[in-house]
């Protein structure tokens, strides 16, 4: 199958053009963008921008209108593609956890790792504790979702989608639907995954963390991207008008 | 009179009217004509041990086949239901709108009489298997809209986050949607379970033999044997034998599953 033909000097994520429509609503208008392996990419805009649209475009959980969007430098708009495949290489956090609520922590974390990758339960739960420790919730591993706190349930989000040694990560507004004393845990296991160099595309309202993190912030708006460049530069002082007035509205 | 003595006079009318009429029916009421007729021993004695061995095995059977087969049917008709393909719709929309629009008695005659008259068709195995074929069909339209209900009360964020690791439709399907589908409609479950319980009494409409017979038709024949009601007072305490057990063990599980959530 294709997607065996992973090129290595391949940008970890290219967006060609890509048009998403619902209905008569074009949400995205004509994206590019590309990530590299071990960058850094927060996203940033207003709510309806279409941020989420394009980060969820890029493990075709939604199925883009136009444009092509290459991972590794396979073209994953090719219906011949294993999207299976290569969703395994790409992990996945979302703004409401999604964690699976019938299953205790250890399950959650081990499902995906024995049923996809076939990997034995053994093998599996040692990568699973070992993640486990590396978001700092090793005691947990028999607790069921429900009974964790908010931003418990993140971190094992993450470590869930760890578990699969994906080369990227992507975050869909992780601590949006957090208690504000919650959010600091996450972003913090965030931080030292960036620290570790893996290549990172998040959408985010945090600008503290896009702006010490981030090696490349984007400003998006109306389907577009307005501005993107050094987080410093974007953020603190943005050049678009409509990046301006965004800025000036949140922060 | 202030507001809270005009509620309290008016409960205890409320109770003494409640009492006044209980007495009544206990002290009006023959209760040695009732017993005679409805609680009689030696009728009571007669009815054993068929009254188990036959009767209250062939209604456990007969439960267990309609919702084993109409378990396996309403998956396949809920799965078509929300298929995207069109066709498969229609014919399970209109699977499901005719049997459960249909009386179970007309179902189960349809099954044993037009289709052999009408058609050639018979099914193999004699009146009961008509009979029990009538309660699948009846029983898979229900079930295959209580199935459908469960599968589209899981969160679409349950669904994405199996894909987005990877997990095919049918493994997620199999691993993450039907086990949390299943946890909601173990109440509808259960009610489908005790009206499917009490349906096995219309098999007989297909015709039955003495060992064919469960518990109704078995109470029925033996009260119009002994020209006594005592058989069918029996009969209705081993229904209820089953169905407040079974629906006492669904509340539990019910609570139990709610914990792990």
């Amino acid at each position: 199958m294709s997607t065996d033909l992973i090129d290595i000097h391949a940008p970890a994520i290219e967006v060609r053009r890509l048009v998403k429509s619902f209905g008569d609503n074009e949400v995205l208008k004509g994206i590019d963008l590309t990530v590299q392996a071990g960058e850094v990419v927060c996203v940033i805009g207003p709510s309806g921008s279409g941020k989420s649209t394009l980060l969820r475009s890029v493990n075709l959980l939604e199925e883009p209108t136009g444009g092509n969007i290459f991972v590794e430098g396979i073209d994953i708009t090719d219906p011949d593609i294993d999207i299976d495949r290569v969703r395994t290489r790409i992990g996945m956090v979302f703004q409401s956890f999604n964690l699976f609520p019938h299953m205790n922590v250890l399950d959650n974390l081990t499902m995906a790792q024995r049923r996809v990758l076939k990997r034995s339960k053994a093998e599996a739960e040692k990568v699973a504790h070992a993640m486990l420790g590396r978001v700092g919730l090793s005691e947990k591993a028999d607790a069921y979702p429900g009974h964790l706190s908010g931003g418990q349930q993140q971190r094992v989000a993450i470590a869930r989608a760890l578990c699969m040694n994906p080369d990227m990560m992507l975050f869909d507004e992780p601590t949006s639907a957090l208690d504000p004393e919650l959010v600091g845990e996450v972003l913090q296991v965030m931080r030292s995954l960036a620290d570790e160099g893996m290549t990172m595309l998040v959408v985010t309202h945090e600008m503290g963390f896009a702006r010490e993190v981030a090696s490349r912030a984007i400003f998006m708006d109306g389907g577009v991207i307005v501005e993107e460049g050094d987080p410093n530069d974007v953020l603190v002082n943005p050049q678009n008008p409509r990046t301006q007035d965004f800025l000036a509205r949140v922060l | 009179m202030k507001r809270r003595t005009r509620q309290r006079l008016y409960r205890v009318v409320m109770y003494a009217i409640f009492v006044a009429l209980v007495a009544w029916a206990i002290i009006s009421t023959d209760w040695a004509r009732f017993a005679k007729q409805f609680l009689d021993p030696a009728v009571a004695v007669k009815l054993f041990p068929d009254i188990i061995t036959t009767a209250l095995v062939n209604t456990l059977w007969f439960t267990l086949v309609g919702f084993v087969g109409g378990a396996v049917l309403g998956i396949l008709f809920a799965m078509m239901k929300m298929s995207s393909i069109l066709p498969y719709r229609w014919f399970a929309t209109a699977w499901i709108e005719l049997f459960r629009g249909l009386p179970a008695l007309l179902t189960i005659f349809a099954v044993a009489f037009m289709l052999p008259i009408g058609l050639g068709i018979k099914i193999p195995g004699g009146p009961a298997a008509s009979g029990l074929v009538g309660l699948i069909l009846v029983s898979s339209a229900y079930m295959a809209e209580v199935i459908r209900a469960g599968i589209q009360a899981v969160p679409k964020g349950q669904i994405e986050a199996s894909r987005s690791l990877g997990m095919s439709p049918m493994k997620t399907m199999f691993w993450v949607t039907l086990p949390q589908g299943f946890r909601i409609i173990i109440p509808p479950l259960t009610n489908e379970f005790v009206l499917l319980l009490k349906d096995t009494s219309l098999v007989f409409i297909a015709g039955s033999t003495l060992m064919t017979r469960e518990l109704t038709t078995f109470a029925r024949d033996l009260a119009n044997q002994n020209a006594n009601g005592t058989p069918l007072v029996m009969a209705a305490l081993l229904y209820l034998v089953v169905t407040i057990p079974l629906t006492r063990l669904a509340a539990w599980l019910e609570r139990r599953m709610a914990r792990e959530r």
